[in-house]
């Protein structure tokens, strides 16, 4: 028999508000895979990036608590106006390691003009962008990415739109680094992060998150391990895939491509800008 | 120089170091002068989608420890207005400019109104105090956004500046004074105890800020929070909040509100004016003078918090309250509401101002 083991704290309790638990997470949600994935790449970082200098900036919703668990700066936006926020911290301190974790309700739906302009910028950011398919917080509605025909409390006969794929609209609007993981991949994910740290310019990796309460109970995932099943089924490892291609069906039969889909070292928004000033007789 | 150029001449005397905005009518030669002159004082000029990102980024960058600024006119107010609730609650401090021009929707763009007072106060959702400068010329505009900024910084608040169309283009001569540098505010930081730190301390009025990098590792958050920052949806916190955060400004009316009083010792009519029509209530002071007639103006400098105390003193000594607006009638509401004497509404729907006739001829009205 084992013996249970009890243990005062956690290795990674220095980056978790703990005061603050039991966090607001439903059982089998995958937030808290990225919570672990996110700090874990924090204390891998620390010799390059002092945690004080670590800021995560939320929006609204299941994921928008995330600002409000891990501990270094954080900021609770407003509804998908995370990223023009993070855009202004940056700026105004060019030495912090910004980034924005947010659902995708938040982040591309309410904010996707915010989302698509920051990538053309190819400003300083890192964008952990937690895809659940739907409006978690407010009751399961569907939203912008969405699979095509997936029920949810405002598509009970189907969704009838169809959904953006995210790394193609990413890629396509400029973001120079595009990964995307699911929470199984636990491990690659905390190495996403950590290069996505370390790369300088707009940062997007898409985390394909269980949410058996808002979204998987409706749509053949009884449970928040069904959906891990399936990404452990479903996930091909596709780093070099044609981004059209890298869709998120969540359908049985179809593939869900992961990866590092695009490590692109063209200047940064930062990097651009001083240049052109500097090129054209400086701040003068 | 031109009315707009003096606000961002006003915000760089003041520290301004961040700017974010988005081309609007006929708000953008602020936007223009602060993308040349950010790079004389090694700040930041971004230009954004859309004004809802550009009130997010002041906030942000706030928190960052720059002194921030967004300028806009009233279609881009409505789209900022969120925001300016979240930069009350979490109490960050930026300023805010409107060039008011004619509404509502698209309305005018390149022509004058005052139609936007009541919405910097009551436009973003729940309850809130604000602080809201009318210029009513361009010294006015250069010195009043300088005064925005500190008291921003001062109260740890969004401050909006209402100027209008007419103001914003308006050409003419500006000093700028040697001391204004020198008196320029900066925010409180917190003592070194990064571990004691309670970013929304109760027992202070206004709770030091700590800047994000600084190793105080907080929490700001738009949600009803608790003294360390944190989510706690209660009546009791809520109460406790809004009532430490409103006594900010009610504790202080007396540094935030500034008047301009014209003959009001002895005189039996006055008028309440502000921003660009109150030129045009001198120009009639002034025709009525030649009569033999003394009229008083009470100009409204601060429009908000509202000067509760000076309209009722200013009603009990009058017998008539003439308050002419380029608007349809707004802040007449609130001098009706504390007013003692009668109050006669002199609306315009705005395009240009009263002329000083037209308020001549309102007088002998009034009077007769």
């Amino acid at each position: 028999m084992t013996l249970p083991m009890f243990v005062e704290t956690h290795p990674r309790d220095e980056l978790v508000r703990t005061e603050r638990l039991p966090h607001i997470w439903c059982p089998g949600c995958g937030l808290g895979n990225i919570l672990s994935g996110f700090t874990q790449a924090i204390i891998n970082s620390k010799g390059t990036i002092p945690i004080d200098n670590q800021v995560v900036v939320s929006g609204i919703g299941c994921s928008g608590r995330f600002a409000g668990y891990v501990k270094v700066d954080s900021y609770h936006t407003t509804h998908g106006r995370a990223i023009p926020f993070a855009t202004g911290l940056k700026l105004a301190n060019k030495k912090l390691n910004v980034s924005v974790i947010s659902g995708d309700g938040d982040l591309m739906t309410i904010g996707g003009n915010h989302l698509i302009h920051a990538a053309r910028r190819n400003i300083n950011l890192n964008v952990i962008f937690v895809n659940n398919f739907n409006y978690g917080m407010t009751g399961g509605q569907f939203g912008a990415t969405t699979p095509h025909g997936a029920i949810t409390t405002t598509s009970a006969k189907g969704n009838y739109e169809h959904p953006f794929s995210m790394p193609y609209l990413m890629a396509s609007a400029g973001a120079s680094y595009v990964a995307r993981w699911t929470t199984l991949h636990l491990k690659q994910l905390e190495k996403s992060i950590e290069n996505a740290f370390h790369h300088d310019g707009f940062s997007f990796i898409e985390v394909i998150s269980p949410c058996p309460k808002g979204f998987g109970r409706k749509n053949n995932f009884k449970t928040g391990l069904d959906q891990m099943r399936y990404f452990e089924s479903a996930s091909l490892k596709s780093d070099n895939i044609n981004l059209k291609e890298a869709t998120a069906s969540m359908k049985l039969l179809d593939n869900l491509p992961v990866g590092e889909f695009i490590i692109d070292n063209k200047p940064s928004y930062l990097k651009v800008k001083e240049a052109t000033i500097l090129n054209n007789g400086g701040r003068t | 120089m031109l009315g707009d150029h003096a606000i961002a001449e006003g915000a760089l005397a003041a520290g301004c170091n961040f700017f974010a905005g988005y081309p609007i009518t006929p708000a953008s030669p602020i936007a223009e002068r602060m993308s040349w002159r950010m790079n004389h004082v090694d700040g930041d000029y971004i230009q954004l989608e859309d004004e809802i990102a550009s009130m997010a980024a002041i906030i942000g960058a706030s928190c960052a420890g720059a002194k921030a600024m967004t300028a806009t006119s009233g279609p881009g107010l409505s789209l900022m207005l969120e925001n300016i609730g979240l930069a009350y609650m979490m109490e960050v401090p930026c300023v805010v400019v409107n060039v008011m021009r004619g509404g509502p929707s698209t309305g005018m763009p390149t022509l004058t109104s005052q139609g936007d007072v009541m919405q910097a106060k009551w436009g973003s959702h729940g309850d809130y105090e604000m602080i809201s400068y009318c210029p009513s010329n361009v010294q006015e505009m250069f010195d009043f956004t300088v005064k925005s900024f500190n008291l921003a910084e001062r109260y740890r608040t969004p401050v909006i500046l209402l100027a209008d169309q007419i103001l914003g283009l308006m050409t003419s001569n500006l000093t700028i004074p040697h001391e204004v540098k020198l008196n320029t505010e900066y925010r409180k930081l917190p003592p070194k105890d990064t571990i004691n730190y309670k970013p929304y301390d109760n027992a202070e009025l206004i709770p030091p800020m700590a800047l994000a990098g600084m190793g105080y590792k907080v929490h700001m958050t738009g949600l009803t929070h608790n003294e360390f920052g944190y989510p706690a949806a209660t009546p009791d916190t809520h109460s406790k909040l809004m009532s430490r955060i409103r006594d900010k400004f009610i504790l202080n009316l007396d540094e935030i509100i500034d008047l301009e009083k014209i003959n009001l010792n002895d005189c039996n009519i006055a008028f309440i004016a502000y921003g660009s029509e109150s030129q045009s209530v001198k120009g009639a002071i002034k025709i009525a003078e030649k009569k033999g007639l003394k009229i008083g103006l009470l100009r409204l400098k601060t429009i908000w918090p509202f000067p509760i105390k000076e309209v009722v003193e200013l009603s009990q000594q009058v017998r008539k309250i003439i308050v002419p607006e380029i608007n349809m009638g707004q802040i007449v509401h609130f001098v009706r509401e504390y007013a003692h004497c009668e109050v006669i509404s002199m609306p315009h729907p705005g395009g240009s101002l009263h002329s000083p006739e037209e308020i001549y001829a309102k007088i002998k009205e009034v009077i007769s």
